[in-house]
């Protein structure tokens, strides 16, 4: 038994939150997809796209505002899709922890009947996922990390940063985590929302996962390998 | 056939337990799994040991009293319940793993045993719908589409035997809560109590220490009744419905 | 013992004593349309301040059981309830596949309470009350709203109302279905219901309990004593009343189509503290059952039916054929059934059906493993209908046959045998279905007192619902209206005395140490009871098997092994309790079986038939209800007659020629 909890903070309600928070990101990712492949337009044209962020939105608001806060909400995104990632995580754990060793002490069938890769990976792919995004910002953003050289340019920090193989690896493991962690996280998204009620609706929430993780995935490392094999610049 | 199995004996709810091996020469394949128990229990009796406590009552699958983890999956290898498992899912020479239903909230009573009171007391939280008897009216007085009505039938004949716990990665109970909400959510009838049903429901869900549902699929994947996971959805939507009308 | 086979009327008084006839006095002397309405008018009420301080114990939470606590809840009564499974939802009500019948005449096809009333009474073969039977359809109707309120998922037709189908050979569609699981959907109604009292506080419910005695103080019925199957703990529980809805006695075979759970228990220690038991030895054998694949079997599994409506029964005609039956020529084939009965073919009812299985296979033309099964061929459908129209009538139990039996049944025939399924008697009840315990009520399987000497198909739902929701609540309110009774406590000489009685046997059984399992000594009385007073009886067959049996108990009273402790889950002991009733049982149904010299419904003694092999009644003798007391441990029981009074329906002979 746990502590009685109303309903407003029962599992489903915390799923909701990590599924709202979820598609937040998954939204943000979409505009950041989209402002990766203006590297193909030139320097003049990426720098700018980056000031532009800066700027758009003024005077109604000050510089950097909009910039702040789309910074605001996907930090409280992430805080909120941590927070309820733990709570149900550390749940899970007490709900299947009975006595000492694992749960089931057969050694066959671990994986069970049908459990995806995607799913399976789902909570180390997340830790993944999170370091990797501290790490990104540190590279991108502050250039604390900034292989190949730093640079005032936001163009030039991309170009710099891919220009290293090793980079473009990096990057692309964890892309490949965000495609596995999208995979089922749009489609649970989906279910915990309340839209898979039918075969049919099963049918396009499962497209509709694949399409996002691909799209995501493959747009993400368009750039790099571009700039990797000298497409770019 | 020759076959041995390993068996989770445990004498009593505090005790440790562990996996004890039996060898079996004469398993004829026609054998239910449960008959093949059944002849491993009539020799330790004869040799004086405590034969293995195992649940099961009607042995036709849809009582839904047994219930057992064989080789790490809920009533085995078959989309079926254990008393309809028979020995020709197995060939000679194999070692089968037999484990009880493993979640907190479905504590070791003795053996294969365990008690899923929760299951009761999640129905009690709200899965019905009130009709003091006497009170009803006439049947036909109320048409339902055949499409609700057989939807309906579909989740509604869940067993409530816990093998979707047993299944679960997570240790949740969301598809048997959720067969419930779906049945008694697609009837007319079900509707004046639905968003207090599934508060309810879901409530005690949690406070019996389940785990939360990852949309994996083993649960329904494990269910002999092929309750479909599109009821949980349906859960999810109902109760993030009821909270949006404030209603908790 | 002596063979008497001088006359019909003759008792056998070296092994029972006849005692004096015994009446329902609570019909009233009215027409029988208004005997139910006469008797809720007259029965007493009792205000609902009062329903507070008054106790009522019910014993099972099937059908009859769980649908009598949950009305009884609401109404107000303090209830406690009592299962032996892990939950009340596990009840053997749930494995009804077929129907329910009621009186609805949606199909504008001619149905009527009184057309359901009289083929009640006629596929009873006469040997049924008019008044309980009438009531029975009368309250039909209110079953069906009642459950469709609760939301059981009935199939329906397309513009959303209830569908019907005909079942089990009557002429009318009048039976509510949800798939093959209707038995299950109606449970689960009644265990919804059940839990909504629970929630509700108005009913507790004890699972993992198990009665072992009734204790009747000053000469009501004012508790009983359970187990605690987890702890082994002897618990004593009061109330007002008791009420047990504790199912049929069909394990009394070992193999039947019961649960394994399924036991006599609570109503044998209730018939040995004095109440009745009525017609023992009626038995329904159900003739689509899979056949027993081996001496492991631990039960049967029932096949629906309707699957002889499409396949047809046949046999080799040469004894000893063992050719796999594709090569078996057509005209080496015996339809046995279409070869006897021309107008009813494959259809003939159950009994006819079973006994015609067991004399095909007593010639040795029987199929499959030891020679005990019959072909039931779908190959004529198949090529009839195609086989995509087969399997969408019966892909479900083309399945289950298959998962069972590992054989597909699109290429080779199916193998059935009949099972025990049912049984019609049990504890003698009244018109307000109380036994002859003042204070103790016995409903749905577990009383005699609906379908005579054989149960009509879709019948055995309807009367378990009718008994919960709609009978005993009035019934059970008319005695509870003089209460409440004088508190007793543990103190009280027969709480006393009923609990040593079941610490002593407990202590007993874990005392003997013998040799053999207590499934061994089931599996030798189910063998006695299957062939000696099973689908066809014999006077001589009977006396012996009231010898065996009496052998057997002495045996297994000395030689059974029980192992571990009382305190504790312990199986062994709990089926120890068991077989140990069964075998006291089994010996009151061959008792029982002896002493009516006539054929009947589900009771067929081969000395009464006709010279077409039917059944033959003897009305002038035999039409009275055999309601046997309890004679002590070691002496005879006492046969009480109650005379069965026609007044509304002709006895007739049934023919199916």
């Amino acid at each position: 038994m746990t502590k009685r909890v109303g309903a407003r903070r029962s599992t489903v309600a915390l799923k909701a939150l990590m599924a709202v928070s979820g598609l937040i990101m998954v939204g943000y990712l979409l505009l950041h997809m989209y402002g990766n492949l203006k590297v193909f337009s030139g320097q003049v044209a990426f720098d700018e796209y980056s000031h532009h962020l800066r700027t758009i939105g003024e005077p109604l608001l000050p510089e950097s505002g909009l910039l702040w806060i789309i910074r605001v909400v996907l930090l409280a995104a992430i805080i909120a899709h941590v927070y309820s990632a733990v709570v149900l995580t550390v749940r899970d754990r007490k709900a299947t922890r009975t006595g000492s060793g694992p749960r089931y002490k057969s050694k066959q069938n671990k994986r069970g009947f049908q459990r995806s890769y995607a799913s399976f990976t789902l909570r180390w792919g997340g830790v993944i996922i999170f370091l990797f995004i501290i790490f990104h910002l540190l590279n991108l953003t502050t250039n604390d990390i900034a292989p190949g050289g730093a640079s005032a340019s936001p163009y030039e920090r991309v170009l710099n940063t891919f220009g290293e193989w090793y980079m473009v690896l990096v990057y692309t493991i964890a892309l490949l985590a965000v495609g596995f962690h999208l995979r089922h996280g749009v489609w649970a998204a989906g279910m915990t929302l309340g839209a898979n009620t039918s075969v049919k609706a099963r049918r396009n929430l499962n497209v509709l996962a694949y399409a996002l993780s691909g799209i995501i995935t493959i747009g993400f490392l368009i750039p790099p390998y571009a700039i990797l094999f000298g497409w770019v610049g | 056939m020759k076959i041995t199995v390993r068996v989770w004996r445990q004498a009593n709810p505090s005790d440790e337990g562990k996996m004890v091996g039996y060898d079996l020469d004469d398993v004829s394949e026609h054998m239910s799994f449960l008959e093949m128990l059944d002849v491993l229990n009539e020799r330790l009796t004869l040799e004086g040991e405590e034969p293995i406590a195992f649940d099961s009552d009607c042995r036709e699958g849809i009582c839904g009293m047994c219930g057992l983890v064989i080789n790490g999956l809920a009533h085995g290898p078959e989309r079926t319940t254990t008393c309809q498992l028979h020995m020709r899912s197995f060939k000679d020479g194999d070692v089968i793993d037999i484990e009880p239903w493993r979640s907190s909230s479905f504590p070791v009573v003795k053996d294969l045993v365990v008690d899923r009171g929760a299951f009761d007391r999640i129905i009690q939280a709200g899965g019905y719908i009130s009709a003091p008897t006497g009170s009803a009216p006439e049947a036909n007085n109320l048409p339902v589409p055949k499409e609700n009505a057989d939807h309906a039938f579909e989740a509604a004949t869940c067993i409530g035997c816990g093998a979707c716990v047993a299944a679960c990665p997570n240790g949740s109970a969301m598809l048997f809560t959720a067969a419930k909400i779906t049945h008694l959510g697609l009837l007319p009838q079900g509707q004046p109590e639905r968003a207090s049903r599934v508060l309810g429901m879901v409530e005690q869900h949690d406070h019996e220490g389940f785990g939360n549902c990852t949309n994996i699929g083993e649960c329904t994947a494990a269910c002999p009744k092929g309750i479909p996971l599109d009821t949980i959805s349906r859960l999810n939507r109902d109760l993030l419905g009821a909270l949006a009308k404030g209603k908790a | 013992m002596t063979v008497n086979t001088q006359a019909r009327t003759d008792e056998f008084t070296d092994i029972y004593d006849l005692g004096e006839p015994i009446a329902d006095t609570r019909a009233p002397d009215v027409d029988v349309r208004q005997r139910w309405e006469t008797r809720r008018f007259e029965a007493k009420l009792v205000n609902p301040a009062n329903r507070r301080k008054l106790k009522v114990i019910i014993v099972g939470t099937g059908l009859a059981g769980a649908s009598a606590a949950a009305t009884l809840g609401e109404a107000g009564y303090h209830v406690t309830s009592f299962c032996y499974q892990d939950s009340p939802r596990r009840a053997h009500s749930i494995a009804a596949q077929g129907g329910i019948n009621a009186a609805k005449n949606y199909r504008n096809d001619g149905d009527s309470i009184y057309r359901l009333f009289y083929d009640t009474v006629k596929g009873g073969d006469f040997r049924s009350r008019e008044s309980n039977v009438y009531r029975l359809a009368q309250v039909s109707v209110e079953i069906i709203d009642q459950c469709v309120a609760q939301g059981v998922p009935f199939a329906r037709e397309y513009g959303g109302l209830l569908d019907n189908r005909s079942f089990g050979g009557v002429q009318v569609s009048r039976t509510f279905y949800a798939r093959g699981q209707t038995g299950q959907q109606l449970l689960i109604g009644a265990y919804q219901a059940l839990e909504r009292q629970v929630a509700a506080g108005t009913v507790i419910n004890h699972t993992r309990h198990e009665m072992l005695e009734v204790i009747v103080a000053d000469d009501r019925a004012r508790g009983v004593i359970v187990r605690d199957m987890v702890t082994g703990e002897i618990e004593t529980h009061f109330a007002d009343a008791v009420v047990l809805a504790t199912g049929g006695y069909g394990n009394v075979f070992f193999l039947s189509t019961n649960a394994m759970g399924c036991n006599v228990t609570a109503n044998w220690r209730a018939h040995r503290k004095g109440a009745y038991f009525g017609n023992p030895c009626y038995t329904q054998i159900h003739p689509t059952c899979i056949p027993v694949s081996g001496d492991y079997q631990s039960k049967l599994t029932l096949m629906s039916e309707s699957l002889r409506n499409d396949g047809r029964i046949w046999v080799p005609k040469k004894a000893g054929d063992d050719r796999p039956a594709s090569q078996i020529p057509e005209d080496e084939r015996d339809y046995y059934l279409e070869r006897q009965y021309p107008s009813f073919g494959n259809l003939v009812p159950r009994d006819i059906a079973s006994r015609a299985a067991k004399y095909v296979c007593d010639e040795g033309r029987g199929v499959g493993p030891g020679g005990l099964g019959v072909y039931l061929d779908f190959a004529d459908a198949i090529t009839r209908l195609g086989r995509d129209t087969v399997e969408a009538k019966y892909g479900n139990l083309f399945d289950m046959y298959a998962q069972i039996t590992g054989e597909n049944p699109y290429e080779t025939p199916m193998r059935i045998y009949p099972a025990v399924h049912y049984t019609m008697g049990g504890l003698w009840v009244d018109y307000d279905l109380q036994s002859s315990i003042t204070g103790l009520f016995v409903t749905g399987e577990a009383n005699f007192s609906d379908h005579g000497a054989n149960r009509l198909g879709a019948s055995a739902l309807m009367q378990g619902l009718a008994d919960g929701y709609f009978v005993l609540p009035y019934t059970l309110a008319n005695y509870l209206a003089d209460g409440p009774y004088e508190p007793i406590d543990e103190t009280h000489p027969a709480a006393v005395e009923a609990k040593q009685q079941v610490t002593d046997r407990i202590e007993k059984l874990l005392s003997i140490n013998g040799t053999r399992t207590v499934d061994s000594f089931h599996r030798e009385l189910g063998t006695i009871m299957w062939e000696y007073c099973g689908m066809a009886r014999t006077e001589g067959g009977l006396l012996k098997a009231i010898e065996l049996i009496r052998e057997l108990r002495t045996e297994f009273w000395r030689n059974v092994k029980v192992t571990g402790v009382n305190e504790d889950l312990n199986q062994t002991l709990e089926r120890a309790g068991r077989v140990a009733d069964f075998i006291d049982l089994g010996e009151l149904m061959c008792i029982d079986a002896l002493h009516r010299r006539e054929s009947c419904g589900g009771h067929f003694r081969v000395e009464s038939q006709t010279e077409d092999g039917e059944a033959l009644r003897h009305d002038d003798d035999f039409a009275y209800v055999a309601a046997w007391e309890f004679g002590g441990d070691g002496g005879k029981p006492v046969l009480h007659k109650e005379a069965l009074i026609y007044q509304n329906v002709e006895m007739k002979q049934r023919s199916y020629k």
